[in-house]
């Protein structure tokens, strides 16, 4: 073999080695940390865990007002931030081409995608907490609507323009105003690209832990008040996990769990829903 | 040849001009398009004649930066007037484009999307405007039987066939057809010039087209541009057997374009 193929070999077989080696090192620690959460999870997970509220320590629980909590305050932020999202990233998609609104839109989109959560918390907790004068579930779920809404805008306008011009055209062409040509058009050819991006908002959402210590706080006891500091999974997990209880670590610990189930359940849905848009094109 | 050889024109363009931002596009375009004819456009790319197309039903507008000048009159009406409402004019004069569009949508709403906009009909008369649709498309036998699955799951040569049906479906008076067969296969390309030839009955259809020999088997008129000009307008068999100008007969002879 000549010894240019030889020497293109090495490389070759060198920076595969060195790819797999950095791709090992990653996923060993991904795969020790669910490892973790899944040991001293499933110990902690039992049918109290979805029936009973959070205990004192010392005595026997379950999580069930973290999940309604968090459940409740979930669906009012998707509630309050998926329009506001669709509609700004169908207004970025279909109407941005000029000016200087949608460019600057766009800008501080971006930023608000990359803020940290614990600002925008600070930010409900000046707005909104201290007007009203204590913490409510409220308070958490527009924290956590201003998390969601740029996720949402940034997916929409993205999904928004990989329909093709074409199809717009066609449908103006038939003597479709444009409004119609959006709702009844291009939203439907890009259903499941803008579901995917709400899943992943939610998903994003539901581990926060930050904008809902200073909003919705936490609460002992059962409330499905929104007006009322609410429990919610997150800070339930942070507060127990530093206690010193062995019984409160655990539930800390199947909290965490049932976090991640979520998030893992949500990215499946999103995958399947988005592959099954790309088959259908 | 002089407007006159034109009985009964369906529409007339005077003195256009076109404009995408500064560069200058159609130039002092003045044509009659027959009623109830089949006219094409040739000529190399970049000549003006999708152009020219899209300025009969106003597609620019959707494109702030184009604009045309001049008056373009359907049955007398001038519909580059402002006072114009475009989607009525659509309505009128339908399109089809040269990468089949089906909606993300079934068979049967494809066909309704465009019905919904202009009539109130009930679930009777609709199924009746499907059907009639996709019978004047030659698409009814293929699909008769899965009119509720996605206008996707159609092949090109269909989807196209589909699109037609859908222009033909809210009865407009014009078709415009911007390469309607160049993204086909051969064969569902001898289906869409059938189609054009029964359609010519009813509509006045105007046909962009790259190839030569479709121009000379679809149409009864044809109109050779270069440069966005209007070098030569005449009937089919004139242009390709006895071009007055010179150009017209290098580019239809293969000697340039």
């Amino acid at each position: 073999m000549l010894p240019i193929y030889a020497q293109r070999r090495l490389v070759n077989g060198f920076n595969l080695a060195i790819s797999l080696l950095t791709m090992g090192f990653g996923l060993f620690w991904l795969a020790w940390i669910l490892f973790t959460l899944f040991k001293y999870g499933f110990s902690g997970l039992s049918l109290e865990l979805f029936t009973q509220m959070t205990p004192p320590p010392g005595s026997a629980g379950g999580l069930l007002n973290a999940i309604a909590g968090s459940l409740a305050m979930t669906l009012a932020a998707v509630a309050i931030g998926t329009p506001v999202g669709i509609m700004a990233g169908t207004y970025l998609a279909e109407f941005g081409g000029r000016g200087w609104l949608a460019p600057t839109t766009r800008f501080i989109n971006d930023i608000l995608l990359s803020a940290p959560s614990i600002v925008i918390g600070l930010f409900i907790y000046e707005i909104y907490v201290v007007k009203v004068g204590h913490f409510a579930g409220w308070g958490g779920a527009l924290a956590l609507a201003l998390i969601v809404i740029p996720v949402v805008v940034r997916t929409t306008e993205d999904m928004l323009r990989l329909v093709p011009n074409s199809l717009r055209e066609a449908a103006a062409a038939l003597g479709a105003p444009r409004w119609k040509v959006i709702t009844l058009v291009t939203w439907r050819a890009s259903k499941a690209g803008m579901m995917t991006g709400i899943l992943l908002a939610v998903a994003r959402i539901s581990g926060e832990t930050a904008p809902l210590l200073f909003t919705a706080l936490n609460n002992q006891f059962w409330s499905a008040d929104m007006n009322q500091p609410m429990a919610n999974l997150p800070v339930v997990v942070f507060q127990f996990a530093m206690s010193p209880y062995e019984d409160w670590h655990k539930l800390a610990w199947a909290g965490a769990l049932l976090i991640t189930l979520g998030v893992l359940g949500l990215n499946i849905v999103a995958r399947v829903l988005f592959r099954h848009k790309m088959q259908a094109d | 040849m002089d407007g006159q050889l034109i009985q009964n024109p369906k529409i007339q363009v005077r003195n256009l001009e076109f404009y995408y931002g500064k560069f200058h596009a159609l130039k002092d375009v003045n044509m009659d398009i027959p009623e109830k004819k089949v006219t094409a456009f040739i000529g190399p790319s970049g000549c003006g004649k999708s152009t020219l197309l899209r300025t009969f039903n106003r597609m620019y507008d959707l494109y702030p930066a184009q604009k045309a000048e001049g008056e373009i009159l359907l049955d007398g009406h001038n519909i580059l007037d402002g006072k114009q409402d475009v989607n009525k004019l659509r309505a009128k004069v339908g399109m089809v484009f040269q990468k089949p569009t089906p909606f993300p949508m079934s068979i049967y709403d494809n066909i309704a999307f465009g019905v919904k906009l202009y009539e109130r009909l009930n679930k009777r008369e609709m199924d009746e405007r499907v059907e009639w649709a996709l019978k004047k498309a030659a698409l009814w036998n293929e699909v008769k039987d899965i009119l509720n699955q996605s206008g996707n799951s159609l092949s090109g040569g269909q989807q196209q066939r589909l699109c037609i049906a859908r222009g033909i479906a809210v009865k407009p008076e014009v078709l415009l057809l911007d390469e309607p067969a160049s993204a086909l296969d051969p064969i569902s390309t001898a289906r869409i010039e059938e189609l054009i030839n029964e359609l010519k009955e009813e509509y006045t259809i105007v046909i962009v087209t790259h190839n030569m020999q479709q121009a000379a088997r679809a149409s009864d008129y044809t109109a050779f541009m270069y440069l966005g000009e209007l070098i030569e307008f005449d009937r089919t068999d004139t242009i390709f057997v006895k071009p007055s100008k010179k150009q017209t007969e290098d580019y239809i002879t293969g000697r340039f374009g």
